[in-house]
């Protein structure tokens, strides 16, 4: 495989570490693929701007920092402004219609999507709007499968929000779909 | 209940591979005070430790961390804390009265950049030559740097080893990137894991001399309670541990004290090569910093640069035989490392002139990329 390089990025609280954590372990113990996840953070727990570098390759990876994501994922505007500029020629650059306004010259697909609307409309929970964003990314980019998500998700949340947490994957994968189309 | 060893295939921090590490080599106290980034390495032995029947106690500050994690080791428990900069500053005078009585622990310091609180957050590699000479007086320390989580995982229980067979603080100098990284850790079953534990006293209990060292320099341990008198002190002492106020038995206690770490160098030095048999630049790194070198060294090669690694995984002592060696035959040494010089100094010091010695270095907040590796290996070559 081609080494996929994203970052995820947004607002601390709103899951982008975790939601690069669930992919990346995915990768690792359910498609038996080389990954690694950092983080770059602020001292609060709650706002700051917060980022997640996850590299998946079938190589080694030596310098676990991405320098220019395939993949930049940006759910604040503050996020966006900040990160934008790093997209890889090309890529892939996904953000939320309801927290970003979109910057014209960008040298990357940009892609928006209304995760958080859909998430409030048709699930009602907010907590679940980061899986939903995995969810796209899984479907605008094939990188794995959404079956190794859910069985990382599996391990990682108690058994009585799976249902929720795979109808917000499904969402994520559905408003991708539309994009292709 | 989970098992002290958690055999399987995992995709964890560095910081939980250090506690399961810790966890596998048979530690079963904590004491800490929690502290960014090296906090993950607390709260892990705090869940775990009830599981394998051992003790976890958050203390007031780091000061009181280290002097009960002394006193677990005296009692006979292997020991260990976990900290960052400003933490690692305020353990540095119980750490020497670890060296002082010969007291096995592990002390972890995820490195952030400092000075004082500097950048808690964000990694750096500032604290090398704090970990050689932070506390007073003159000593020798064994001190690791891991470069991935397997690494924090095998290297604590090599920390517990050397620690446990030669009766001193082994540290383990992490950095805020390691600690946090996410990737794949193995660990093995449980019988593959052998751990070593300190020498124990045979004979008679009121003939024993507590200093008295064995064959391979190194003096058994009584462990309070087990009916050896013993006595332990921070002062100058002799072989029974009564202090001595002279000149005499500080030379002594000093040749004891570092003798048994200049002894054993083959055991304690652990060094990896990558790429070395025809390079004629040679990277020295370690921790993170040696991640950006692996993938320097690759881009090199593939530009016409004969570069290659020497991985130092023990940093103190210092590995001086296999750099002086490389400077025989090499065209330049480059040293890589998230401060402004540290290592990079020890470098040059064994180079001696033989080979021109370069630094790579950072003042801390992000990890050095392999771009700038490159260019300074350009300008050389």
């Amino acid at each position: 495989m081609e080494r996929c390089r994203l970052v995820f990025s947004g607002s601390g609280g709103q899951g982008v570490i975790t939601a690069a954590i669930i992919l990346a372990e995915a990768a690792v113990l359910y498609e038996n693929l080389m990954a690694t996840q950092t983080q770059a953070y602020g001292p609060e727990a709650r706002g700051g701007a917060t980022r997640s570098d996850v590299i998946i390759s079938d190589a080694p990876i030596y310098f676990p920092k991405v320098t220019q994501p395939n993949v930049l994922v940006c759910l604040t505007q503050a996020a966006y402004n900040k990160f934008y500029g790093i997209i890889r020629p090309g890529g892939l650059l996904l953000s939320d219609s309801k927290y970003v306004q979109m910057e014209t010259r960008v040298d990357a697909r940009q892609v928006q999507l209304p995760m958080y609307q859909s998430v409030m409309d048709q699930i009602g929970k907010p907590i679940v709007f980061n899986i939903c964003m995995l969810g796209a990314v899984l479907g605008l980019t094939q990188v794995i499968q959404p079956e190794a998500v859910m069985k990382a998700l599996g391990t990682r949340i108690p058994a009585g929000f799976l249902d929720l947490n795979r109808k917000a994957l499904d969402l994520g994968m559905k408003l991708a779909l539309q994009v292709n189309v | 209940m989970k098992p002290a060893v958690l055999t399987g295939e995992h995709f964890i921090t560095g910081d939980v591979a250090c506690a399961e590490g810790a966890l596998a080599a048979g530690c079963r106290f904590f004491a800490g005070y929690p502290i960014t980034p090296a906090t993950e390495v607390a709260e892990h032995m705090a869940v775990r430790l009830p599981d394998v029947g051992g003790t976890y106690i958050q203390m007031e500050d780091e000061i009181a961390s280290m002097g009960a994690v002394l006193g677990a080791s005296c009692a006979g428990a292997k020991s260990m804390t976990a900290t960052s900069g400003p933490g690692f500053s305020l353990m540095m005078e119980n750490i020497g009265l670890a060296i002082c009585t010969e007291t096995p622990c592990v002390v972890v310091n995820v490195q952030r950049a400092g000075p004082s609180t500097g950048l808690p957050t964000l990694a750096a590699q500032g604290d090398m030559m704090q970990a050689r000479w932070g506390s007073h007086g003159h000593y020798e320390i064994i001190t690791l740097a891991p470069s991935s989580p397997q690494e924090m995982f095998y290297l604590t229980i090599t920390a517990f080893d050397l620690s446990e067979t030669y009766r001193t603080p082994v540290l383990i100098m992490s950095d805020e990137v390691i600690g946090h990284l996410s990737e794949r850790v193995i660990i093995p079953e449980a019988n593959a894991i052998k751990p070593r534990s300190r020498p124990k006293p045979k004979g008679r209990k009121d003939r024993f001399k507590p200093f008295q060292p064995g064959p391979n320099g190194v003096a058994p341990m009584a462990i309070a309670g087990e009916g050896y008198g013993i006595h332990v002190t921070g002062l100058t002492h002799d072989e029974k541990g009564y202090p001595v106020m002279t000149a005499e038995a500080q030379e002594a206690m000093l040749a004891q004290l570092t003798g048994k770490i200049h002894r054993n160098l083959e055991d304690i030095i652990r060094t990896e090569a990558y790429r070395l048999e025809d390079a004629d630049l040679v990277i020295v790194s370690y921790g993170v910093s040696a991640r950006s070198s692996l993938a320097a060294v690759d881009e090199a090669r593939q530009l016409g640069i004969k570069a290659g690694l020497l991985k130092l995984v023990t940093v103190w002592p210092f590995p001086e035989e296999r750099v002086r060696a490389l400077a025989e035959r090499v065209k330049g040494l480059v040293t890589v490392e998230i401060n402004l010089g540290q290592i990079h100094l020890e470098v040059q010091r064994c180079a001696a002139g033989r080979a021109p010695a370069m630094l790579v270095g950072h003042a801390g907040g992000a990890v050095i990329p392999p771009e700038r590796i490159i260019e300074t290996l350009r300008n050389f070559s």
